[in-house]
């Protein structure tokens, strides 16, 4: 039997699985009610400064690795989801799930170093 | 409780007669000592003597009694009548073609445990003459509790990948490759790898957990797996950065 | 004697119906359908970034909304039941020896909670820095 590629997407579920566990409850917060339960005030998000942050290398590089990792956590999971639903066209879920997550990481890498 | 008897619903298919399972009820004596096992027993002994199914130790080391009560998979031997109701519900394990009432096709499985190499393989042969191969208890510690596998096939019952993927190597064999692959006198991991870091291999796991948690003998095939996942992966990339280093 | 084993249907599509601890893992499953659509939610918030201010306070508004809210909460719980599936299984992941002896499990687990606190912490200032 050959030995399976499946550590290249197993990785990347892992490890984002990793990182998501340590930070995106606090990520979902901040975003979804950090200004919403007043914890910040509104220029906490602001154009200016979220624009400013998206220039930064440093800040480029905070809002893209873990929004990469996690998303090909999640593309990889929900793979294996669809199978546990019954779904048994693996191929054309992976190419979606996948294609999906490399989309996402397409526009991420539009939004933050071409655009 | 002053319980009297007790029904158990037992799951038949005679391959000579019946075209599908069905299930048969008996009243058995409630006894506050009695395991599962020994109200099948009874049943065997005093209500219907064409009752099949696989027992021998009746003390959960032979590993040859597992069924599912109740909709768990367990040793029969190894739980008591009393902590059930009034009904009892016993049929074959899981995710096993049916032979014959409770006793399933293995022969799978077999080939399975066969095509990870579960003994050693070690670095230079040797002879009776020459001695053993010395190991210290630290040595052992790091693998003792995946040599406790008992083939009793709960795992393999519980797991819904296995039902889901009949290629799947499954939990106990996986298990035993890597108590193996972690035993100081063998060297056989990469070839051990073929198999079990195969499609069908470990990859095949989603970690459900369910065969850790009925496993009678606290193997947790559940950590081998994932050890071996996080071992397998490391191994990727590594022969992937290094080409050079590959034989 | 002639053989002739019967091999039981499985349930493709409801199996996991069939006992507790399949449901468990289900819901552990489908956090990532949460985590997915929230990152793709932050995708969709840098490229509206990258498209200017009217854009972005469009984006920013859609998240206040009363559905980003729901939408949000939802993500939260689903984000906290992930972090305690991912650190419950740590242990069996990756055991830690120490003197030829194994780490309780439990250690393990709290360390990760530990982490966990301050790296929230240290984001929650951060974001409000
Ligand atoms: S790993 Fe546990 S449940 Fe599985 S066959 Fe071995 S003893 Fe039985």
């Amino acid at each position: 039997m050959a030995r399976s590629n499946k550590p290249i997407v197993w990785g990347l579920f892992a490890a984002g699985g990793t990182l998501s566990a340590f930070i995106f409850p606090a990520v979902v917060f901040v975003i979804g009610f950090g200004v919403t339960l007043g914890f910040y005030s509104p220029d906490v998000f602001s154009y200016e400064r979220m624009q400013a942050l998206a220039a930064n290398p440093l800040g480029k590089l905070c809002l893209f690795a873990p929004t990469f990792l996690i998303i090909w956590h999640a593309a990889h999971r929900l793979r294996i989801t669809a199978h546990d639903f019954g779904i048994r066209a693996d191929g054309l879920v992976a190419a979606l799930c996948y294609g999906s997550a490399a989309v996402g990481t397409v526009a991420m890498i539009y939004a933050l170093f071409i655009a | 409780m002053s319980r009297d008897t007790v029904q158990l619903e037992i799951l038949r298919y005679d391959p000579e007669k019946d075209s599908e399972p069905y299930f048969s009820t008996y009243e058995v004596p409630f006894n506050d000592d009695w395991v599962v096992l020994d109200a099948i027993n009874y049943v065997k002994e005093n209500l219907d003597r064409t009752l099949t199914y696989r027992w021998s130790c009746h003390m959960a080391v032979c590993g040859s009694c597992g069924m599912v009560i109740n909709g768990e998979p367990v040793l029969s031997c190894h739980t008591f009548m009393r902590d059930y109701g009034d009904k009892i519900r016993i049929e074959p394990l899981q995710n096993f073609p049916v032979e014959r009432d409770l006793v399933v096709v293995i022969d799978d499985f077999v080939e399975k445990l066969g095509s990870v190499k579960p003994y050693i393989v070690p670095k230079v042969e040797k002879t009776v003459d020459e001695g053993e191969y010395i190991q210290s208890p630290a040595q052992l510690a790091v693998f003792k509790q995946y040599t406790a596998c008992i083939n009793c096939l709960l795992c393999y019952s519980a797991c819904p990948q296995v039902g889901l993927n009949p290629g799947f190597v499954g939990p106990a064999a996986l298990a035993l490759a890597h108590r193996y692959n972690l035993d100081s006198r063998d060297v056989g991991r990469a070839a051990r790898e073929d198999v079990v870091a195969s499609n069908p291999g470990i990859w095949e796991c989603s970690f459900v957990g369910a065969c850790s948690e009925v496993c009678p003998k606290s193997v947790d095939p559940a950590a081998a797996i994932q050890q071996t996942k996080i071992a397998s992966t490391v191994d990727y990339f590594t022969d992937f950065l290094t080409p050079w280093r590959k034989q | 004697m002639s053989r002739r084993p019967y091999i039981r249907p499985v349930q493709r599509s409801t199996w996991w119906l069939a006992q507790p601890r399949y449901i468990r893992y289900m819901a552990r499953e489908v956090t990532s359908a949460f985590l997915c659509a929230y990152s793709l939610l932050i995708i969709v918030g840098l490229v509206r970034l990258a498209q200017g201010p009217l854009a972005y306070d469009a984006f920013l508004a859609a998240v206040y909304s009363t559905s980003g809210q729901v939408f949000s909460l939802l993500t939260l719980i689903f984000a906290i039941y992930h972090t305690y599936t991912w650190f419950q299984v740590t242990p069996k992941a990756m055991p830690i020896r120490k003197g030829g002896k194994l780490i309780a499990g439990s250690i393990i687990v709290g360390a990760h909670w530990f982490v966990f606190l301050i790296a929230s912490v240290i984001i929650l200032y951060l974001v409000g820095m």
